[in-house]
């Protein structure tokens, strides 16, 4: 009820997915000048460029507010740069948003884009003995795919998972995805495809696991009353309700990417929401909303068996009832609850810094009924949720 | 050759060099009591608590599989990955008291397949990898003996 709280989307783009190996900025500025376009703005009406970062691209990505200004040309706006692993999309966004709420601006630029290196991601360069994440590799060879795998082997020891399941989850995501232009993979996958696909990390096989992406995302967010203005009314315009990013309460008692060890439950016992389950419910008690009232969820299926975790970590249904969630077909367009209703990181891969902002990019269109092939009938609340490495998430709402 | 390598921890401060009970070595809160791995110095994580100090603890050698997985392809450096790469199995283990889970590689030799959670496991110590003069030694969580628990002194 407390609109006041809320600011809105006037426009969102994105550069499509891909492995290019170009210049990331390339990306951004194309995904700028689409939400730009959509909002019907231009580059000098706006005061603040969120920038969402990215590691592996030299200083440039380390300031990739002031990067993305001076590429559309120094203006004079106030900027920020955020980090926050793969919640940084949303971390800019809670910047923007933060800025335009306290009133020091009604004109926001949200963006990030990203060149991968192919193959494991791997810790940046350098011998840094005492860096939590340079020792999961030397000392353990822990990648991202074996924190991956210790979620899904849970799934199937604890609540009779198949690899079948899990393989059902790529082949719905291939099936959305097919006809999304931004999408990188376009091809429906079979279950004979997953199963018969090298395995990586055990259960974990290649096709389970997003691949690494170059990609841009961008989103034009306003204050309510300049949006008022700007369009004349706020009818089907989109709404953040919510920016859900929290950290873990200690003891984060679940062992976590990039995490050798998890807290110690010895004395403080471990708190009642795990922190995933925590993510999504931030952003619920902020929007004054729950499970019930969603119609579409964009979740991190950084593997398949994650997706499936992420229906219990939303409240989609109880914990271990997720594989029959998914066999029901709840979670296909068409179904109760579309889940990657985009095609979801199966279908795109991993650019870590805009992959928050294209989670948003999605509900915006599919709210607005611009989602084409893959739209989702009658949707007006959507939620997003991600998790990155170093206890960062987030989980947005966005309402029509 | 291998006799004139030296045998070194991959990292230090983790684990004792034993060669019979090897365990891990936490650090505890002398306030409150929680533990910490891997080891460190400074304060303590809990946020009740002020503690600016935190004490080096052994840490119990047997615990439960949490989850568990196999690497069948080499992990980028700075891994050091043997040539041709053979897969190894890693668990995280979850040691009932000091309420932790210890992610860590699984004893050369056992991979997923003989492992399920729930499983009990205990510390050993294996060499992780070799160079021209060392021998780099890596805690590792192996099958627990199917016989009494050893009755160590480094188990309080």
């Amino acid at each position: 009820m407390s609109r006041k709280k809320e600011v809105a989307i006037l426009g969102v783009g994105m550069h499509p997915w891909g492995k290019w190996g170009r210049d990331f900025t390339e990306y951004g500025m194309v995904a700028a000048r689409a939400a730009l376009a959509d909002a019907g703005l231009a580059w000098t009406d706006v005061q603040y460029v969120a920038g969402a970062d990215t590691i592996r691209n030299g200083y440039p990505g380390f300031i990739a507010g002031s990067t993305f200004a001076q590429k559309l040309g120094w203006n004079g706006t106030r900027i920020s740069s955020s980090y926050a692993a793969c919640a940084s999309g949303a971390q800019a966004l809670d910047s923007a948003r933060a800025q335009i709420l306290a009133g020091f601006c009604d004109v926001a630029l949200v963006i990030g884009a990203d060149t991968t290196p192919k193959g494991f991601f791997a810790p940046v360069g350098g011998e840094r003995r005492s860096d939590p994440d340079w020792q999961r590799f030397h000392i353990l060879g822990a990648t991202n795919p074996v924190y991956f795998a210790l979620f899904a082997r849970r799934r199937m020891d604890l609540y009779g998972a198949t690899a079948e399941d899990f393989a059902q989850v790529k082949v719905k995501n291939s099936r959305h995805g097919l006809h999304n232009p931004n999408a990188r993979f376009r091809k429906e996958n079979t279950v004979a495809d997953v199963v018969n696909s090298p395995v990586v990390s055990d259960p974990l096989r290649l096709l389970d696991i997003c691949a690494t992406s170059d990609g841009g995302a961008a989103m034009i967010v306003t204050s309510v009353d300049y949006a008022r203005r700007h369009v004349g009314n706020l009818d089907g315009v989109c709404r953040v309700a919510a920016v859900g990013t929290v950290t873990p309460r200690y003891p984060q008692n679940i062992l976590e990417l990039p995490d050798i060890a998890s807290d110690s439950t010895a004395v403080v016992p471990a708190p009642a929401r795990t922190y995933k389950d925590s993510i999504a419910w931030s952003a619920y008690e902020q929007a004054g909303i729950g499970p019930d009232d969603i119609d579409l969820a964009e979740v991190y299926d950084l593997s398949t068996a994650l997706e499936l975790d992420w229906y219990e970590h939303i409240g989609l249904c109880p914990e271990g009832d997720a594989e029959a969630l998914l066999r029901s077909g709840a979670t296909s367009i068409g179904g109760r609850i579309p889940v990657n209703a985009s095609g979801g990181l199966a279908s795109f891969g991993e650019a870590i810094p805009a992959q928050a902002i294209s989670q948003c990019c999605e509900l915006v269109w599919q709210l607005r009924g611009q989602a084409g092939p893959r739209q989702v009938e009658g949707a007006r609340v959507g939620i997003t949720a991600n998790q990155g490495l170093f206890g960062h998430g987030s989980s947005v709402i966005i309402t029509r | 050759m291998s006799e004139t390598l030296s045998r070194v921890p991959i990292i230090e401060g983790w684990f004792t060099d034993d060669p019979v009970t090897p365990s891990l070595v936490g650090a505890k809160c002398p306030a409150c009591g929680t533990y910490v791995f891997p080891p460190r110095s400074g304060d303590c994580p809990s946020p009740a608590c002020e503690s600016p100090t935190l004490e080096p603890a052994p840490l119990s050698r047997r615990g439960r599989i949490w989850s568990y997985t196999e690497n069948r392809y080499a992990p980028p450096p700075p891994y050091v990955a043997s040539d041709p790469f053979a897969p190894y199995a890693l668990a995280a283990v979850e040691l009932q008291a000091e309420g932790l889970v210890v992610l860590g590689k699984v004893v050369t030799g056992v991979l997923a397949a003989d492992l399920h959670v729930g499983m009990e496991m205990q510390l050993e110590l294996d060499v992780s990898h070799r160079d021209d003069e060392h021998e780099y030694v890596v805690y590792v969580w192996a099958p627990a003996a199917p016989k009494p628990k050893v009755t160590g002194t480094v188990e309080t």
